[in-house]
């Protein structure tokens, strides 16, 4: 006598009570607060915002601690909340020319108006264990030296000054930007939308597609005119009172790649530009960006397209990972009903084949 | 701010489920072409705007939907943009739904049409492109009957063998103008007709049969 | 803690107004053009893409409170997932569910078509994952689009026949692509095409949902669905040798169970819901217990 199995509901039940408790580990030993995910994991903090599309400190920390630490299932809590959200307007652009800076480098130059800050970054730290971390001992506060008044000039404005670079983009002639949150994606996309994707894409994915163009997999001759983080003002307009009003600031990072260009028939030879900007402090994944973009835009300048981070369709497709994770994922799922319709087949396929194979053998056999 | 009261009121008052249940009357109309689907109307709503017609635009219409209103609805021309600008009907519309006026009957992704008899050629109307003909105008065309106006034998999807109704009052020429709508599938426009509490729908895929009067 | 406070609050079938407004447009214009794949801007659910997020959009934006639900997952009612969208839709919308099929008003499914042949008035939510027919043939979405606006469909029945070719039959066993209404070539969902014949000429409203793709399509019900098949090779369902090893039901579909380390098994019918109906009516399979 077969019984068929039953009980799906509470094994799901008790899935997640022991998922809870492995969350929550050692009773003995005191649970993360918010305020110390967001203010000692910031950079998976930020990681959660970029790619969870919603600035938000305390929900990103949330949703680190619920995801135990899992970056991509924390993006996908955030991006689960995030979409409910009503939408109650759009924000200027932010003008990262004003930015407050806390690090600004440039590749191109060796010194630069407004100075190279190094700010906080891992660059020249030599990647030893750090035993004294493992405690809570004192730590120095930053050296702070006085803010620099006024605007720190982009790299690209000063490379514009001479004509050597092509300008910022315009934004379209009928002012409308793209949200690829309300709008389904319809290839080929333009720049800004394609920018609005690499902006939530996967940083690894990304990361690794940038490092194929420099490996000669869509070359595109990059410098980094500079990386620049810091603060910026959100501010949107209000109809009702006819100027714009501040409602926040953000931490971005923001990256200018500038890209050699013979120039064609119709442009000159000039430097073109890849940009990344991101939520929050991450170099690596604005750089990424930054290169892809650059690589997207191959035919826009007449290149030709022969490498899989020149793809538009490809790259965009395929660099939002709560969408990877989720189809990679549902694999577990049960598939059984397809299954068993291909056993089905193979069974078929394989009495078929076996015959012919059996009456091969006779033919061979015959003339002896 | 000057708005007039009646602006305000006659929205849903419910609009989670009240939206909710006239979507599932249109779908159902939508899904069997003919068949006339009971809906509880917007008394309130301003007319010429009829209430049913009210409640279709209340369910569809947001900021995403550029929306054109024949002229009985919009004294002034639909080339009007604003709130107050066009009238009762287009300042509720505005209030209750934020969709903004289409510039031209072509940018229309929802047509409000009052008067039907009166109505421009259905071709006006954005019919979607071959590789997104989704891209569609749905036109909701105001009709006093659905059984005592030009009796139509139906066939297509949605019907199972054929189907009579009898809107009216229907666009003049009609049957030659949907023959045409038809004749370009899978490019169309949709029609919903509002009836005084009940709705109807012929998609495009809808076939209306000769017959011998 | 302000924000964290209000994250409980959701709307009723947890999707914002504005979102079902948008899906609900989408919805009548598949519906009017059965079998083509209408864009949606698809959200973020509370559960992973590619584990139903389309169909659970569409019964989202479907459903009301005077509706039953039925949610099945490769036929059955107690598999993991479908208990877990079922839940879903209990706790966010209040609705009554079941797991009979007559009395369900909306019937969300993956991998099936339920045996109990669907009535007037019943919805079929199918969760989709790759809605694009030729996407195997050819992934860029540019070229397939273009395909299906010049309905040419060519390359398809070049894939069928070269199955044919290399292996005597077509070796499509499931997601068996069908034409709708004799213009759109359209992907059932990965359905074994044992259930293609069910789709044609439905008394039900087929509703066909793929979040990660962003796309919604319908067939109304009374719409001619066709498997695509060739003139010498026809298009035929699966035959299993054996009736259902519980009720003994023919002409369904069954799941093969293997029962020991020895290389037993049994066919039992894929649809949970039809076996116990048939078995509560006194069929009795060969491995059934026998009724006392």
């Amino acid at each position: 006598m077969y019984v068929a199995v039953k009980g799906g509901e509470a094994a799901i039940d008790n899935a997640h009570r022991l998922l809870a408790d492995r969350r929550r580990g050692d009773r003995c030993v005191p649970a993360l607060t918010l305020e110390q995910i967001a203010g000692q994991l910031a950079l998976a903090v930020d990681r959660v915002m970029a790619e969870g599309s919603l600035y938000d400190r305390e929900l990103a920390a949330l949703a680190v601690k619920q995801a135990r630490g899992d970056l991509i299932e924390a993006i996908f809590l955030v991006r689960a909340y995030r979409t409910t959200l009503p939408r109650f307007g759009y924000s200027e652009p932010v003008d990262t020319g004003a930015m407050v800076i806390e690090r600004r480098i440039s590749a191109t130059y060796k010194d630069l108006p407004g100075g190279q800050v190094l700010g906080p970054t891992f660059d020249y730290t030599h990647r030893l264990l750090d035993p004294e971390l493992a405690g809570d001992g004192p730590v120095a506060s930053g050296q702070r030296r006085e803010a620099e008044a006024g605007r720190v000039r982009r790299v690209s404005e000063i490379l514009a000054g001479e004509g050597l670079i092509e300008e910022d983009g315009a934004p379209p002639e009928d002012g409308a930007i793209g949200d690829i949150t309300r709008t389904p994606l319809e290839f080929p996309m333009d720049r800004q939308s394609r920018l609005q994707s690499l902006a939530r894409g996967d940083e690894g994915y990304l990361l690794g597609l940038a490092y194929s163009t420099q490996r000669g997999y869509g070359r595109n001759h990059p410098f980094v005119g500079e990386i620049r983080i810091g603060r910026v003002d959100v501010e949107i307009e209000v109809p009702e009172l006819g100027f714009c009003v501040p409602i926040g600031r953000v931490q971005l990072t923001e990256c200018q790649m500038v890209n050699q260009f013979k120039g064609s028939a119709k442009a000159p030879p000039q430097f073109t530009r890849g940009y990344g900007l991101v939520f929050g402090q991450s170099e690596r994944k604005a750089m990424s960006m930054a290169l892809v973009d650059r690589a997207l835009r191959a035919a826009e300048f007449g290149e030709d397209v022969v490498a899989p981070a020149q793809d538009e369709e490809f790259v965009i497709s395929h660099c939002d990972n709560v969408q990877s994770t989720g189809f990679v994922e549902h694999l577990k799922l049960p598939h059984y009903v397809d299954f068993q319709a291909e056993l089905d087949l193979v069974r078929r396929m394989r009495a078929d084949f076996d015959k012919r194979a059996g009456g091969s053998q006779d033919h061979k056999e015959a003339p002896e | 701010m000057a708005v007039a009261a009646g602006v305000l009121e006659g929205g849903f008052a419910d609009a989670v489920m009240e939206g909710q249940a006239v979507f599932r009357a249109v779908l159902e109309a939508m899904a069997r072409p003919g068949t006339v689907q009971p809906v509880a109307g917007l008394q309130r709503a301003p007319r010429p705007l009829s209430p049913v017609a009210a409640a279709l635009v209340a369910t569809v219409c947001d900021g995403d939907t550029p929306v054109w209103l024949d002229p009985s609805l919009a004294p002034g021309g639909s080339r009007t943009r604003g709130p107050g600008d066009g009238g009762a009907v287009a300042a509720w519309i505005a209030f209750h739904t934020g969709a903004p006026l289409a510039a031209t009957q072509g940018e229309a992704q929802f047509a409000i049409c009052a008067d039907p008899a009166l109505l421009a050629p259905l071709e006006s109307f954005a019919r979607g492109t071959q590789d997104y003909p989704d891209r569609s105008a749905t036109l909701i065309l105001q009709v006093d009957t659905f059984s005592e106006g030009e009796p139509l034998l139906l066939e297509g999807p949605g019907i199972a063998g054929r189907a009579g109704a009898a809107p009216g009052p229907l666009p003049r020429h009609f049957r030659d103008q949907w023959r045409q709508n038809g004749a370009c599938f899978p490019r169309g426009v949709d029609l919903i007709f509002a009836g005084p509490d009940a709705v109807m729908c012929l998609p495009r895929t809808t076939r209306i049969l000769e017959t011998q009067r | 803690m302000t924000a964290t406070a209000d994250i409980a609050s959701y709307n009723f079938a947890y999707l914002d107004e504005q979102t079902k407004r948008m899906i609900r447009r989408a919805i009548l214009k598949a519906v009017a053009i059965p079998g083509y794949q209408t864009p949606f801007a698809s959200r973020e659910m509370p559960m992973p893409y590619g584990w139903g997020t389309g169909g659970v959009q569409v019964t989202a934006a479907v459903i009301g409170p005077q509706d039953t639900l039925k949610v099945i997952d490769q036929g059955a009612d107690d598999t993991t997932n479908a208990i877990s969208i079922r839940k879903f839709f209990q706790k966010t919308a209040g609705v009554a569910t079941t797991t009979k099929t007559q009395e369900a008003s909306i019937i969300q499914t993956r991998h099936r078509i339920p045996e109990t042949p669907l009535q007037a008035g019943q919805i079929i939510v199918f969760q989709v994952p790759i809605p694009e027919p030729l996407r195997f043939l050819e992934p860029r979405e540019t070229e397939t689009r273009k395909m299906h606006a010049l309905e040419e469909y060519g390359l398809m029945h070049v894939k069928l026949y070269e199955d044919i070719a290399r292996n005597g039959r077509i070796a499509t066993t499931y997601a068996y692509p069908v034409k709708v209404e004799g213009r759109y070539v359209m992907d059932p969902s990965p359905t074994p095409k044992f259930d293609n014949p069910k789709m044609h000429m439905s008394a039900a409203l087929q509703l066909y949902g793929a979040g990660r793709e962003r796309r919604i399509y319908a067939i109304p019900p009374h719409t001619r669905v066709v498997s695509l098949d060739f003139e010498d090779f026809p298009f035929e369902v699966q035959k299993f040798d054996k009736p259902c090893a519980l009720c003994g039901a023919e002409q369904v579909y069954l799941d093969e169970v293997i029962l020991d380390d020895r290389g037993g098994r049994m066919f039992v019918c894929s649809d949970t819901d039809h076996c116990e109906e048939r078995r509560a009516a006194g069929h009795v399979g060969e491995l059934a217990e026998q009724p006392r």
